[in-house]
């Protein structure tokens, strides 16, 4: 068993999609073109991520993050190479140059950098390796998966994969009935909630746009944001023509009678005897 | 005599040719055709009308099974095809993810035109390369009640449980209507 391809044809968002919902732990390894990354996951939930051309270290991240200046940055490389990244994050707090909060934020700002980064990749060899951690000596932090998958929806900017995902504006929408967070919890703009306030088995992805005077791209955004972070799905309308017993043409207006309903069933009967008996 | 019909559907070299072959009494009279596209050159033959696959029931009721050309540029036979069935399975080629959104747009396709029963199988899981089910599941986005089964289409029994799984959902689709 395998899970691996190439982002072209399974994107980011899908996967974190993915990873979420199967509850995965392990690491996402990513080779595009030009640069490499890697994502480690726990039980579904991201907390660690690292750019192949990048230190990603303790010393580098809150550089980054401005919470060490440049002379300090440079006193740690030297000074404290060897050690790793949880020695050095208590020796920093002792020391009273920054709070575990910093530390916390910072971590939790490289990774959600790295992700949203590696969404806009178009393109790139992918594979999980299934329980494979981070070395014991970096500090993660788990992140939700709902907002990020939303926010990657927000940045996507293919247009015809949206057409792939979602062909027919005809569908309707309805609320998973397991989703893994509750939506109240979810940061969502105001055109979002608005899509919200109007899914109903009833109501087309159609009328919700005209309602919200959306246009296709905007509520297929949108709406593929909802449906990766796995908070709806998508139905056939309520209303629409729901499926026939075999042997009733759809031309026949009227219920089937009892003898046709007993007739169908039979032959269906028949059917599975035979394929049984292959 | 009665004949019914049920049609496996799926992307290019998902093993719908395989599926029929592995049921059917007759040999299946596919239109198989020499693959001349560089792009589809990864096998040598394709289907390009349709297989087709029989099996006898008893003295008055024989079950056809049709299938559907691989290949976009046929899809106008679908609709033809899909007049009248009974259901369908949707064939999935597990080991290669660059088919999935197709087999997604496929299903939704033919659910459109007919709103029959249906299974997805998830075809070559003999092969170390395939995705797990679970996984399969959440990357075509299959609600909890659309049965997803494992399938080998060279191996009979592993097709014979996908076409029961399928008439099992037929009668049940019949109960609750
Ligand atoms: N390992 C393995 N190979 C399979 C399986 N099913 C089909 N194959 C192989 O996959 C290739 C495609 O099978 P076909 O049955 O021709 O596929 P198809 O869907 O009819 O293809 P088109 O008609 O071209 O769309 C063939 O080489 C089959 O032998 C399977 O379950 N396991
Ligand atoms: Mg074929």
């Amino acid at each position: 068993m395998a899970l691996k391809g190439n982002l072209r044809d399974f994107s980011t968002t899908q996967l974190l999609n993915l990873i979420n919902l199967a509850k995965k732990t392990g690491t996402l390894v990513v080779e595009g073109p030009n640069q490499a990354a890697q994502l480690a996951f726990r039980n579904g939930k991201l907390i660690y991520g690292q750019l192949a051309q990048e230190d990603g270290n303790l010393t580098s991240i809150l550089h980054k993050a401005g919470k060490l200046n440049d002379e300090q940055a440079r006193v740690l490389r030297e000074r404290a190479a060897r050690s790793t990244d949880k020695e050095l994050g208590l020796l920093l707090i002792n020391a009273g140059y920054v709070s575990q909060t910093d530390i916390l934020l910072s971590i939790r700002a490289h990774v959600l950098d790295i992700v949203y980064r590696l969404i806009t990749w178009v393109e790139g060899l992918f594979r999980f390796e299934q329980g494979v951690m981070p070395s014991e000596d970096r500090i993660t932090v788990p992140i939700e998966l709902e907002n990020v998958i939303i926010e990657g929806a927000r940045r996507m900017r293919e247009w015809e994969r949206l057409v792939e995902e979602l062909p027919s504006l005809d569908m309707a929408l309805k609320f998973t009935e397991h989703p893994n967070v509750n939506i109240r919890d979810m940061k969502l703009s105001v055109e979002e909630w608005r899509v919200v306030s109007f899914i109903n088995p009833k109501n087309s992805m159609k009328a919700i746009a005209k309602q919200n005077n959306l246009t296709d791209l905007e509520i297929r955004r949108i709406v593929y944001g909802l449906l990766q972070a796995g908070l709806v799905e998508v139905i056939r309308p309520e209303g629409a023509p729901r499926p026939l017993p075999f042997g009733l043409s759809p031309r026949k207006p009227s219920p089937p009678t009892p003898a046709e309903k007993t007739a169908a069933r039979g032959l269906v009967n028949r059917l599975i005897a035979r394929i049984r008996s292959l | 005599m009665q004949t019914v019909k049920m049609v496996v559907t799926g992307p290019f070299n998902s093993g719908k040719t395989q599926f029929i072959q592995a049921v059917s009494e007759i040999d299946v009279v596919s239109t198989e055709r020499r693959i001349t596209s560089e792009a589809e050159r990864i096998k040598e033959n394709t289907t390009v009308a349709m297989d087709f696959g029989r099996i006898t029931v008893d003295a008055d009721l024989v079950l056809y099974l049709f299938g559907t050309p691989g290949q976009k540029r046929f899809d106008f036979m679908w609709e033809i095809l899909s007049e009248g069935m009974l259901g369908f399975v949707v064939m999935v080629d597990s080991t290669r993810p660059e088919t999935f959104r197709e087999a997604k747009s496929i299903l939704e396709t033919f659910r459109a035109y007919a709103p029959t029963p249906y299974v997805v199988a998830a075809n070559k899981q003999d092969n170390d390369e395939a995705w797990p089910i679970e996984d399969l599941r959440i990357a075509l986005r299959l609600a909890p009640e659309i049965k997803l089964i494992p399938c080998v289409a060279t191996e009979r029994e592993k097709v014979k449980t996908v076409l029961l799984e399928l008439l099992y959902s037929i009668l049940a689709e019949m109960e609750t209507s």
